[in-house]
């Protein structure tokens, strides 16, 4: 049976009139607040994100300072805060021995960097790359009216907005917020903070929120592999999906699958800290001279770890498939020329995925684990980078042999490569057990994961961000200010991350709060490349303003654009900027794969997938229906 | 995921009266499927019951060790579960699109059971950390 | 504005929207689950001999639930069935009895089960004085006959000796009450100047005679408590508990795993009774809507008890 039509429409007849009507009484609420369009859904969830973002990185700034000059109070911020959260019983900022006020307190800094950690993976880039730009564009893309449960979708964000209300305010709870890495590794996480309250104490606010995120990120899954598989427009065939919807796909499959397990070990940690269980608390556990575990029956720290990293090595390709999948649109738009190797890209995110699975245990080389388990996951590991490679690879033969137009998307998306590369290149030696023994918890793994994570994936999100933003408001940003977003950044970035590698290879340890100062004969001849990296970074803050300037001024005065600003040939561009509720103000069909441009003998160098080729065209009628709603 | 041709025309979405026919011809065969398939509900669900006093009776016999008992129950316990997917959810005759959804799931279950487990057991040496295995 | 398939199937996939939807919750829950009983395997293998209980739980109860549940896992697809073929009174009788037994299950779980656990007390005894508990613990027997060594000693509070700010005191069960109950001797000790002399234990069968052959394999009917008693010194105890959550992981994964599962029947009863009270609307306006909510409906249930068809053998028989 050839893909027919919608059949839908018998259920209710004069339906659709109805339903016009109504559409137009929605209120303010229901249309931007409590709104089940998947557009709006998908802006809520990027505004959210990009705030917890620039939180988290504002985070990362103070913990910087204090790496820098170890002891010297945070300059404005600090005496701020200590003054303002003294009433909540706050211990993350103190005076120095001189009462001076503002030093970023030990457990403050320990908290900080948890928090940064949780903030950026769970609350920064997962909102971002997967639920906003998935949730905008994807419908879009595939040319669905909308996501396949729209009030799932809805509630999807409401649940990842209590998770974010539990996360800001469990900095305020007697103690304050988490401590114990954003990884939350037992024994320490299951004893931290409970002398304060079992319920309101930072750690148990974090599973709390947590498990509010993971089940955010579940009913947005469940939403995506749905909408993909069964809301494809008539002609939109799994080899035709543009590359970003591929992508969308697969990291929902990992979320589905994967995050689920942490939910499991997210109930575990919380009724261990709540009912006192013993799950992951040793029989005989010691802490500072003090048996605190008379007696557990078998509890076992290590299984945090390995719950823990099932999810969590998924999710580092949760991270980012979206960005390459971003990167893949912008670059065939861009060198106006097809995706080098879109059949392999796409067989490789599968492989991609599927063993993302059974890698998990090389971020557990350390705990003792035998010989032979290290060795099938060193293995796997070093599979996997193969298909990781040929993603990378296709995308830089991509640019080979084109007239490539340099926009700001463009900009984002080039950089990525090369930064993409030096962060996966850099994880091979990780990968062997014998190089992680020594590498472990140091700076280079630091420098490694972010490499891939912050001029990689975010990277990548900025040239979506440029790329769909005409897309969501009609307006183009700046480019001119667009440019000096992006060479800052690059610089500044480079500048922040880079010399993580080579104090990591010196054995600088990443948990170490004074910056190295301590064990000043280990880390001496690399301790002055804080003072460098902390400069770079507080610059790469100050670059970032342009950006959100850029952002908030164009959705006011940019350059109004039409449907297609970028002569695209995916489907998103055929609809108008601002699409409307429900999408589509034509009737959409596909013709074509996703990226025809520069095909010989047509008549422009892009041809959009709902042109029909020439055997159709003859013998289509013209859409006679009037635009549906 | 199957893939499909390209239309060969462009359709509208709406177009009632084929939607219609197919729906219809799709209930009545539905429900002469359906009330063929209820008594063997009734029937399934009386071997289950039957089974899960085997599973108890089984567990007052000693078959020489916890982990011999252990495998026993579970392979009853595996059966009954086939059962209830099998004909219960009806996955004995579900499309393709959700066995491959199936299927990579079972194999990741799998994969998170036993590779937990290499850190109570070394398959390759023999050797266990392990007093029960 | 409709989405489209979210009733009739997707000819070339052959499925309405909810039915893929559902079998997709359903695969992450069968992780969520499957991460559960991995870590019930991974802390059952890694714990110590004699640290992981046995035959804690009341089989005939347990067994109970279970025929409850797979008799409610017959009249769900029953309801389901009646609606395909459009008989909206068969429909309602067979949902009426889904929820009655969804709710009997909740019922012995909540009401029953889980209480009387909390009744029971186990205090674990230190290495150093296994030979004065022999009597009560029997390893010699055990060792001869190649069991896991025993550690811990079950029954009933018979009365509790403390020192309430240096006086001896006995606290002993109120009239009517046969023991003393342990959140009751919790609180007791929790008291500031409060401290424990000993514990006087009602035996469970299994302690009272523990070199019987009948009890080398514990299940539920040696968990009776006898007319024993054993007197268990403060400075012996390594860990005292009721088979609370904290008793061990064997108990946190009972009250975790159970505790999850039975929040899964729960809202299994509520969405049932939703289309019970309230379906007849839908049903006029369209049938097979109604029917492919029942049915998507019914795939969550099912699932609810082929997880219980696991969770039954593992922590009632093994």
């Amino acid at each position: 049976m050839s893909i027919t039509a919608d059949t839908h429409t018998h259920e209710t007849p004069g339906h659709g009139h109805e339903h016009h009507e109504e559409h137009h009484e929605l209120g303010f609420w229901q249309k931007y607040v409590f709104s089940t369009d998947h557009k709006v859904i998908g802006i809520q969830y990027g505004i959210t994100g990009l705030v917890f973002l620039f939180f988290g990185f504002l985070l990362m700034l103070v913990m910087r300072w204090q790496l820098a000059n170890p002891g010297v109070p945070v300059p404005f911020v600090g005496p701020f805060f200590q003054t303002a959260l003294k009433m909540f019983g706050s211990t993350i900022f103190a005076s120095d021995a001189n009462g001076n006020p503002g030093v970023l307190t030990p457990d403050g800094y320990n908290t900080f960097g948890a928090m940064h950690g949780t903030i950026m993976v769970f609350f920064g880039i997962v909102p971002i790359a997967f639920a906003a730009f998935g949730n905008f564009v994807v419908p879009l893309q595939i040319g669905a009216p909308d996501m396949t449960f729209p009030r799932i979708n809805m509630a999807s964000y409401w649940s990842f907005f209590i998770s974010c209300v539990i996360m800001v305010a469990s900095f305020f709870v007697p103690g304050g917020a988490a401590k114990s890495g954003w990884t939350s590794y037992p024994p320490l996480s299951g004893i931290a903070d409970l002398s304060h309250s079992v319920f309101l104490n930072g750690q148990t606010l974090w599973v709390l929120g947590m498990v509010f995120n993971i089940t955010a990120s579940l009913l947005g899954s469940v939403n995506f592999l749905a909408t993909i598989i069964q809301l494809r427009a008539p002609g939109m065939t799994w080899m035709r999906l543009p590359f970003f919807v591929w992508a969308q796909f697969i990291t929902a499959f990992l979320l589905l699958l994967a995050f689920p397990v942490l939910e499991a070990a997210g109930f575990m940690q919380f009724t261990d800290r709540v009912f006192g269980t013993n799950f992951f608390m040793p029989t005989g556990l010691v802490v500072k001279q003090q048996l605190v575990q008379h007696w557990s029956g078998g509890g076992s720290p290590i299984l945090w770890q390995h719950l823990f990293w099932f999810l969590a090595h998924p999710e580092v390709y949760v991270l980012i498939l979206p960005g390459i999948g971003m990167v893949a649109e912008v670059v065939a738009n861009n060198t106006r020329k097809p995706l080098y190797g879109y059949k392999a890209m796409v067989m490789a995110i599968l492989v991609l995925a599927f063993l993302s699975f059974i890698v998990w245990a090389h971020h557990m080389y350390m705990t003792g684990m035998g010989a032979k388990v290290a060795a099938f996951f060193q293995t796997t590991t070093i599979i996997i980078s193969v298909p990781s490679v040929i993603l990378l690879t296709a995308l830089m033969l991509s640019l080979w042999g084109a007239s490539i137009r340099f926009t700001t998307p463009m900009l984002f998306a080039t950089a990525f490569m090369p930064m993409f590369g030096i962060g996966g290149l850099t994880g091979i030696p990780l990968a062997f057990n014998a190089v992680d023994l020594y590498l472990h918890d140091t700076y280079y793994v630091i420098a490694h994961f972010h490499y891939v994570v912050a001029p990689g994936t975010i990277f990548a999100i900025f040239a979506g961000l440029y790329y769909w933003f005409p897309k969501a408001t009609g307006r183009m940003m700046n480019g001119f200010l667009g440019h000096l977003h992006f060479w800052g950044s690059l610089i500044f970035i480079n500048g922040v991350f880079f010399p993580m590698f080579l104090q990591g290879m010196h054995g600088v340890h990443r948990r170490w709060y004074d910056g190295g100062k301590t064990y000043e004969q280990l880390a001496g001849p690399l301790i002055h490349w804080n003072g460098f990296m902390s400069t770079a970074a507080f610059l790469l803050g100050a670059v970032q303003l342009i950006f959100i300037f850029n952002f908030v001024w164009s959705i006011f005065k940019g350059q109004k654009v039409g449907r297609n600003p970028w002569d695209a040939t995916t489907l998103e561009w055929q609809a108008p900027s601002p699409p409307p509720h429900g999408n589509f103000d034509r009737p959409i069909a596909v013709y074509r794969g996703p990226y025809e441009y520069s095909v010989p003998g047509a008549p422009t160098d892009f041809t959009p997938q709902s042109q029909p080729t020439a055997a159709t065209q003859a013998a289509a009628p013209t859409p006679e229906e009037p635009p549906h709603h | 995921m199957d893939e499909h041709p390209a239309p060969e025309t462009p359709v509208h979405p709406q177009s009632p009266t084929v939607a219609h026919a197919d729906d219809h011809k799709d209930h009545s065969h539905d429900a002469e499927h359906v009330s063929k398939h209820v008594k063997a509900y009734v029937f399934v669900g009386g071997v289950l019951l039957v089974c899960t006093g085997i599973t108890v009776w089984l567990s007052y016999v000693d078959f020489g060790s916890q982990n011999r008992n252990i495998i026993i129950a579970m392979i009853v316990a595996t059966f009954k579960a086939g059962l209830v997917a099998a004909i219960f959810m009806h996955l004995k005759e579900e499309k393709i699109t959700i066995w491959r959804f199936l299927i990579f799931t079972a194999i990741f279950v799998f994969g998170l059971f036993m590779l937990t487990l290499l850190h109570h057991v070394d398959p390759i040496m023999g050797t266990t950390y392990s007093k029960h295995l | 504005m409709q989405i489209p398939y979210e009733v009739s199937a997707r000819p070339d996939t052959g499925l309405y929207n909810a039915k893929l939807g559902i079998w997709l919750f359903l695969a992450s829950e069968v992780m969520l689950f499957g991460g559960l009983f991995s870590s019930y395997i991974f802390l059952r293998i890694g714990a110590d001999p004699g640290y992981w209980p046995h035959g804690l739980l009341n089989v005939p109860v347990g067994t109970f639930n279970t025929a409850v549940l797979i008799g409610s896992s017959v009249t769900v697809v029953l309801a389901w069935a009646s609606l395909k073929m459009r008989r909206w009174n068969a429909y309602w009788g067979w949902m009426l009895a889904t929820i009655i037994c969804g709710t009997v299950f909740l019922a012995v779980k909540l009401t029953y089960e889980w209480p009387q656990k909390f009744e029971h007390f186990g205090v674990f005894i230190k290495q150093d004085a296994f030979p004065k508990y022999e009597p009560y613990l029997g390893n010699k027997h055990l060792e001869e006959e190649k069991r896991e060594p025993r550690l811990e000693i079950t029954g009933h509070i018979h009365q509790m000796d403390i020192t309430r700010d240096g006086k001896l005191e006995s606290i002993l069960p109120k009239e009517k009450e046969e023991a003393v109950s342990p959140s009751e001797a919790d609180g007791v000790l929790s008291e500031e100047g409060v401290k424990l002399v000993d514990y006087q234990v009602q035996l469970d069968a299994i302690n009272a005679d523990p070199s019987d052959k009948d009890n080398d394999r514990p299940h539920f009917r040696q968990r009776a408590v006898t007319e024993k008693i054993a007197k268990i010194d403060a400075a012996d105890i390594a860990s005292a508990s009721a088979f609370f959550p904290r008793h061990s992981s064997y108990f946190s994964c009972y009250f975790l795993i159970t505790g999850l599962h039975g929040l899964h029947v729960f809202a299994g009863v509520l969405v049932f009774t939703y289309f019970l009270l309230f379906g007849k609307k839908l049903y006029l306006r369209n049938p097979e809507h109604m029917a492919n909510r029942v049915e998507i409906a019914g795939l969550f249930w099912h699932f609810v008890d082929l997880v219980w068809i696991f969770v039954f053998p593992i922590f009632y028989l093994l």
